[in-house]
């Protein structure tokens, strides 16, 4: 049996099942995670609210839960919820988090040691500029999942599902059951029939890691709700005065840029865009673990080696962060990152790995979806690209070329409260060059008196 | 049962265990700070963008669509 001490940052799907993998390979687990609930944003929810049709795969997240329940019934676990992880140091091993109420005054500071860490981090949705996207009403499309999961809620009534990829689907279902129309979705990409990607119908993929079933099953909620599905077509511009009133819609050519003539206004009163993931890094940044490389404004990824170990010595990763793929790949490169850091051998994890290499085929055909340049022959002079420091396209335009820091200095873009995460890629696209504004000092935010007060209890 | 708090001087019913930003927009509300001017709610709904902050019992920039409400919070709106 396992004497490690493995630490898991992150409980979504990967984190879980690095959790229950390593405590079932006798290992002491300690589990950190930002929500106030287990489950990341695939299985967001609460007990008194979330609609169960809007949870999948549920079983096996109340099987997670238990197991975890019971380690720390043994003794062998320990689960910090609500805990902002603020540092990541690995040699020694030493986490710093901040736990209570999110943002709240007088959070508890924390130190957690360990052997082993599992990073987990998930991702969260990219939405690309668009004139008028900060308009009330304007969300990504994991916000309007999130609201419609987690609180019951939909922003809007008559809502404009946008972007690129097939997580748009269960995005359009979920805003469906909440009590939204949804009047269209529609996927930027072409998605030509030959291409490795998907087929016309995205629904009709081969049950790649059971995501046929799940598909399928969005696809006929979609036809319930007479919802067109449009492929080569996006949102390039969003209209209203003090909230969304309307946008406008056109085909897109293969390199998403907007056709001319094809333009039509579509009425609507919230707009949900989700072009793909922008994997949260920060954390295996400060860490030390080899990026794969990646054009600017394209997703880097850690680098995994088959039992899902980092270039960083004693840290592991697991899930969005090594690459999107979805849930199902997540557990499974979860569960084999949980077994390896517990101390199981190379040679002991191989039906691990052969369960992990079967979610390869979905994450390529992900690969069809990927956002294509053209995207910024929509934007205008003065479309926002960063939402924080409300810094114009034009601006960031003007500036590319400049060194990093000049560039940020100059017109603040990335440097306003969500630290880049939300432009970030955007910029750096914008820009041709990668910026560095993913190497963040403090991996989540704080008061200056939280980073300097007070004494540090060991959990 | 159902906590209360206050938003802008206005009492705002919350289910339990709803977060304050799921609670405004129950309330028929869009929007709740306001940037360079222009009105901003709730985007990225996972804690990342910051656009729905809030001011919490004097405590500024508390993310909505993370918060749990309280009964007897009072929540300010905010801008920059």
């Amino acid at each position: 049996m396992s004497r490690r001490h493995v630490v898991v940052l992150g409980a979504g799907p990967a984190g879980l099942a690095a959790a229950v993998a390593a405590l079932e390979a006798g290992a002491r687990v300690t589990v950190l995670d930002e929500g106030e609930r287990l489950g990341g944003q695939y299985w967001r929810h609460h007990e008194a609210i979330t609609d169960r049709r809007l949870q999948h795969g549920w079983e096996r997240f109340e099987r997670s839960r238990d197991r975890i329940a019971a380690g720390i019934a043994e003794g062998r676990a320990v689960l910090l919820q609500r805990a902002a992880v603020w540092r990541v140091d690995v040699e020694p091993l030493r986490l710093h988090a901040l736990v209570g109420k999110p943002d709240a005054p007088g959070r508890r500071r924390v130190v957690v040691r360990g052997d082993a860490l599992v990073l987990a981090t998930g991702a969260h949705d990219r939405a690309l500029p668009i004139p008028g996207w900060t308009l009330p009403g304007v969300t990504t499309a994991g916000a309007a999942q999130a609201l419609a999961k987690r609180d019951g809620v939909t922003v809007g009534t008559r809502t404009l599902v946008a972007g690129a990829g097939p997580f748009l689907l269960p995005v359009a279902q979920s805003l469906a059951i909440a009590g939204a129309r949804v009047v269209e979705v529609l996927e930027a990409s072409r998605l030509p029939r030959h291409a490795a990607g998907w087929t016309a119908r995205p629904w009709e993929l081969a049950a790649a890691a059971g995501k046929g079933l799940e598909l399928a099953e969005y696809a006929r909620s979609l036809l319930g709700q007479r919802t067109p599905y449009r492929t080569g077509s996006g949102v390039v511009r969003i209209l209203g005065e003090r909230r969304v009133e309307a946008a406008v819609v056109a085909r897109l050519d293969r390199a998403w840029r907007p056709i001319p003539g094809t333009e039509r206004e579509v009425a609507c009163d919230s707009v949900a865009l989700g072009h793909g993931f922008t994997p949260r890094l920060d954390a295996a940044i400060q860490a030390g673990c080899a990026l794969t490389e990646a054009p600017p404004g394209s997703p880097r990824f850690v680098v995994a080696d088959p039992d899902q170990r980092t270039s960083v010595d004693g840290v592991w990763a697991a899930g969005e962060i090594t690459g999107i793929g979805g849930a199902d790949a997540a557990l499974a490169e979860g569960d084999l990152a949980g077994r390896s850091a517990a101390g199981t051998p190379h040679a002991a994890l191989a039906a691990a790995r052969r369960r992990r290499d079967r979610t390869d085929a979905f994450a390529r055909r992900l690969e069809a979806h990927a956002i294509q340049d053209g995207w910024s022959s929509w934007l205008e002079d003065d479309t926002l690209v960063c939402r924080c420091e409300s810094v114009e396209a034009a601006a960031i335009v003007r500036a590319s070329g400049s060194a990093s820091r000049a560039l940020r200095l100059a017109t603040r873009a990335g440097l306003g409260a969500c630290q880049g995460r939300t432009c970030g890629s955007s910029v750096e696209a914008l820009c041709g060059e990668r910026l560095g504004l993913d190497a963040r000092p403090l991996l989540a935010p704080m008061r200056i008196g939280e980073l300097l007060g007070g004494s540090e209890a060991t959990a | 049962m159902s906590p209360t708090f206050e938003f802008d001087g206005a009492e705002i019913a919350a289910r339990d265990g709803q977060t304050i930003a799921g609670a405004l927009i129950a309330s028929g509300r869009a929007s709740w700070r306001t940037a360079a001017g222009a009105e901003r709610g709730v985007f990225c709904g996972i804690g990342i963008c910051q656009d729905c902050t809030v001011t919490v019992n004097g405590a500024a920039g508390v993310r909505a669509c993370l918060r749990t409400a309280c009964d007897g919070d009072v929540v300010e709106p905010e801008s920059r």
